[in-house]
């Protein structure tokens, strides 16, 4: 089932007698979610994500614009006609039924044609239970599971029904680090194996880029980018997803292009084309920063990092909007811990330029 | 140390003095007041110990009369106020303009003096010579024939009782129970309105399970406390309650102890125990029961 | 096409069955909000009639046109309600004052101070808490009696100065001050009493106001202890004032006066919980249970 929010908006009014503002916790978002794919909404929280995701679901009402199913207006259309999966953040399972009760509770609310006898109800419930691996536990009660199996429950009941379109809310925030990888492991095969069309809330862009065929960056109630995670870490449209995306997270200079080259401070970067002169703010991924003597960039080394695969060097650079700066190197090359200076050559194809007021990227042709 | 030790106790001296006095003391004496048998008040004497109280009192029509009418009384009213006090906090929870005002009107009872306001509950029942009263001028409008509520027949008696004591208890029930409901989170109702639960069945297996420890504590404490109705009553026909048929256990000690049929501290104590150990058993029956049907 | 309309008419369905659900809900709460407001209307309505017209009426006037005050004059001159007033205030006045000293002491005694047997008797305190009013108030009615204290405010007063529960609220309270307070209190030699009196007393005023309301309302309601304890109208409180005002009255069956009498004993409870409204809610949802 492909989905289409045409210029869905949703407008809070202010609350609290001082602010009575109203805030716009989405601003007319535009976005057709193919068939069949997994989706991650991503932004700092705050950014009208969660909003969006219960627009989707129908638990709340758009101030303007509509939302299709396929070919259905489904925009007025109570949550429960729409045929959707809910999986929330904090799994809502209830507390006094058995992890099988669970399951089977939408099984139950099923009416006339639809109705389901109690055998085909266990039958189908059992079957979740198996996609999400979880056969073996169905009469314990919520809380006598591990915050992973709840996890799996609220999954297993969000699919029980078959919904058209599976809607997951942070699912992944309550888990500890190890559980997390697991478990999006997990929500990728549970996808792939049932096909349903998913979209999942996040702000963790790890997960969100790990897992997605396609990534939503979202800030303040505006989308900023959508595309394929590879393609959104390598071009970023503006600063703020530059800065958002990737970890450790770009390095940012203050800088200026005058006559065809690109200075921070005193040292030419590089020679670019297509660029008139002006400030701009120039960032560097991590892997952008190539060890060479005779690099035109001079930091002053801090420490150095060593994590098996990868060396991450740590300098400082007087530009530098950050404290410090983070570059990761090949762990061949060898950094003298104690040397006082660090010189690096760049990737051009991991810089990037960005205006100073507005924080739009600025195409550029190196060379 | 020593000095640590004294001075706590320093501080719990003024509590402790006049628990010793006012509830310990009296709690051991209750018992002994209850086996002396032929005890006079005038010259503190008894003839001798055992269960002839006990067995006095059991025997008094005025007791049986005070335990049928305060077993009605609590058979009607618990149910049917924790019901309504249920169906009334939901209808107050689902709703968000004038729900202050509401919530605030409901409380009232409360606050109001038991026995004042019962004297206009009185007069709104009350048959007199000039009136037949408000209630039963309504009654004559809707075809039926007036009764006097207050000095009439038993059960239109036990009705303006039973009334009167819903009316009271209500602002209680209400209270808990929307704090109840409101402190189930949101987000199983959400969860269940994605999955298109009905509203009845959203009432039955998530509102119902979620606030059923606050529901039991209410029928727990509706029990004791109908258990020990007395003002109420005293309100609605006066002191004299064992004429007016309409007196219940803790009246009838009362009126033992005190008053016109009063001087007897003994059958007090052993109506008193008796009430006690009524009180106890259902207590431990609600606690047995509670225990199979609230979940967590 | 089929499936639009299908859709309109699950939404219009969903619609109407809202305005129904929202129709039957309000109208239950209005009925209920009748069924409590009604009596208090038809005692201030009632006051306000005169003797005459109240007799007059043998079908009940919802309003009338000419209100008099005469029936509250009377509630004050014929009848001593004033001095009732009075007995109420100074009784709830007292009771308060020194129930607040009382358990605020033990309360710190259990939440601050290390003694030998504090365990013990806390677990005793707490058990005292299922004890019931009607057992124990027959050996403390012989008790006053036998002190001489029948019809005296001492005797109305010193059986309610302490509550075991409040204590236990105020110890869970103050309990919850953290240790570092009353250490670095220490260090600056403040005394135990100064340390509760200027620490512990201002952080837990928010529950101290709470008990204070809560005991107001119990005394200006009391009414067992004192019909037990006093015979003589001087020493009467409201509810034996009111009760009093019922079975010997003004001499006649005078309702309007009696109706004036009730206005004005509850009036003043009424007030105080229209000010501190969601204190008292809090305070009783908290723990209050009436009787």
């Amino acid at each position: 089932m492909k989905i289409l929010l045409q210029n869905l908006t949703k407008k809070f009014p202010g609350r609290g007698k001082k602010s009575t503002e109203e805030v716009i916790a989405v601003n007319d978002f535009t976005f057709e979610i193919p068939d069949g794919k997994l989706i991650g909404l991503l932004g700092p929280s705050g950014c009208g994500k969660s909003t969006a995701l219960n627009l989707i679901c129908g638990l709340q009402k758009p101030t303007a614009g509509k939302i299709f199913f396929g070919e259905d207006d489904v925009t007025d259309l109570p949550p429960e006609h729409r045929g959707v999966g809910l999986v929330f953040q904090s799994y809502a399972l209830y507390p006094h039924l058995t992890v099988l009760k669970n399951i089977t509770f939408p099984l139950e609310n099923l009416r006339g044609a639809d109705r389901l006898t109690k055998e085909e109800m266990e039958k189908r419930a059992l079957e979740a239970a198996k996609l999400v691996q979880l056969e073996g536990l169905m009469d314990r009660k919520p809380s006598e599971l591990s915050g992973g199996q709840q996890q799996r429950v609220a999954i297993a009941r969000a699919l029980v029904k078959t919904p058209r379109v599976l809607l997951l809310d942070e699912p992944l925030s309550n888990l500890d680090a190890r559980l997390r990888l697991q478990t999006r492991e997990e929500i990728r095969r549970i996808q792939r194996q049932t096909g349903v069309t998913t979209v999942f809330v996040t702000h963790d862009q790890e997960e969100a880029m790990s897992i997605s065929d396609m990534i939503v960056v979202m800030k303040e109630g505006v989308v900023q980018q959508i595309g394929k995670p590879q393609e959104v870490y390598d071009q970023p449209v503006n600063l703020f997803v530059a800065k958002f995306l990737g970890t450790p997270p770009i390095n940012v200079f203050q800088g200026k292009v005058s006559g065809g080259q690109l200075h921070i401070g005193d040292e030419v970067l590089l020679s670019l084309s297509d660029v008139p002169d002006q400030e701009v703010i120039v960032g560097i991924r991590p892997e952008g920063f190539i060890l060479r003597e005779d690099g035109p960039l001079s930091c002053d080394l801090t420490r150095v990092e060593v994590m098996g695969r990868d060396v991450s060097v740590v300098s400082t650079h007087p530009c530098s909007e950050n404290p410090s700066i983070r570059s990761i190197i090949n762990a061949e090359n060898t950094v003298d811990p104690d040397a006082e200076k660090v010189r690096f050559a760049l990737n051009p194809r991991k810089l990037y330029l960005f205006h100073p007021r507005t924080g739009e990227r600025i195409p550029f042709t190196a060379g | 140390m020593e000095n640590k030790n004294a001075k706590g106790w320093l501080y719990l001296l003024p509590a402790f003095l006049f628990l010793g006095v006012f509830m310990i003391y009296p709690l051991i004496d209750v018992f002994v007041y209850s086996f002396e048998e032929g005890y006079n008040s005038a010259s503190q004497t008894f003839s001798g110990t055992g269960l002839y109280n006990y067995s006095y009192v059991l025997h008094d029509p005025y007791f049986l009369q005070a335990v049928q009418n305060t077993l009605i009384l609590v058979a009607i009213t618990v149910p049917l106020s924790t019901g309504l006090a249920l169906l009334i906090s939901v209808a107050l929870s689902s709703i968000k303009p004038l729900r202050d005002l509401f919530q605030t009107v409901y409380f009232l009872p409360y606050v109001t003096n038991t026995l004042a306001v019962g004297l206009v509950f009185m007069i709104l029942f009350k048959k007199t010579a000039y009136s037949d009263g408000l209630v039963n001028l309504l009654l004559q409008c809707f075809g039926g024939s007036s009764i006097d509520f207050i000095d009439g027949p038993y059960w239109a008696k036990m009705f303006v009782l039973c009334f009167y004591t819903v009316w009271v208890v209500m602002p209680f029930k209400i209270l808990i129970l929307t704090s109840a409901l409101a402190s189930v989170n949101q987000v199983y109702y959400n969860a269940a309105r994605v999955d298109g639960t009905p509203r009845w069945r959203i009432f039955t297996k998530i509102t119902l399970p979620m606030i059923s420890p606050m529901i039991f504590y209410l029928v727990i404490t509706g029990f004791i406390g109908a258990f020990k109705a007395y003002s109420d009553a005293v309100a609605l026909f006066g002191t004299d309650l064992n004429a007016a048929e309409m007196n219940t256990i803790v009246g009838y000690v009362y009126d033992m102890l005190y008053g016109n049929s009063g001087g007897y501290p003994s059958y007090a104590s052993a109506a008193a125990i008796l009430l006690f150990a009524i009180v106890l058993t259902i207590t431990c029956i609600n606690l047995l029961v509670s225990r199979k049907h609230v979940h967590y | 096409m089929n499936k639009t309309t299908d859709y309109q008419r699950i939404e219009r369905r969903a619609r109407i069955g809202r305005i129904l659900s929202n129709i039957a809900i309000y109208t239950l709460l209005t009925l209920w909000g009748l069924v409590v407001l009604f009596p208090f209307y038809w005692m201030l309505l009632t006051s306000v009639k005169s003797y005459g017209s109240y007799n007059a009426e043998h079908i009940p006037s919802f309003f009338t046109l000419s209100p008099t005050l005469q029936n509250y004059v009377d509630a004050f001159t014929t009848v001593n309600l004033g001095r009732y007033l009075l007995n109420t205030l100074l009784f709830t006045l007292a009771t308060t004052a020194i129930m607040l000293v009382v358990i605020t002491l033990s309360a710190f005694a259990f939440a601050r101070l290390e003694f030998r047997g504090k365990n013990l008797v806390f677990t005793l305190f707490l058990s005292l808490m299922m004890i019931p009013n009607e057992l124990v108030i027959i050996t403390n009615f012989t008790t006053v009696t036998d002190l001489g204290l029948r019809n005296t405010f001492l005797g109305l007063i010193l059986p309610s100065v302490t509550s075991v529960f409040y204590i236990y609220l105020l110890k869970e309270n103050f309990a919850q001050i953290p240790d570092e307070l009353y250490y670095a209190a220490k260090v600056d030699g403040t005394s135990d009493l100064r340390y509760l009196r200027r620490v512990m007393i201002p952080i837990c005023r928010p529950t101290l106001i709470t008990i204070i309301i809560l005991k107001i309302i119990e005394c200006w309601n009391s009414y067992v202890w004192p019909r037990l304890i006093t015979d003589d109208p001087d020493y009467y409180l409201v509810s034996n004032g009111i009760q009093e005002i019922r079975e010997n009255g003004f001499g006649r069956e005078n309702i309007p006066a009696m109706m004036a009498a009730v206005v004005v004993i509850s009036v003043p409870l009424i007030v105080l919980f229209l000010i501190f409204r969601r204190k008292v809610m809090a305070g009783v949802a908290r723990g209050g249970t009436k009787g």
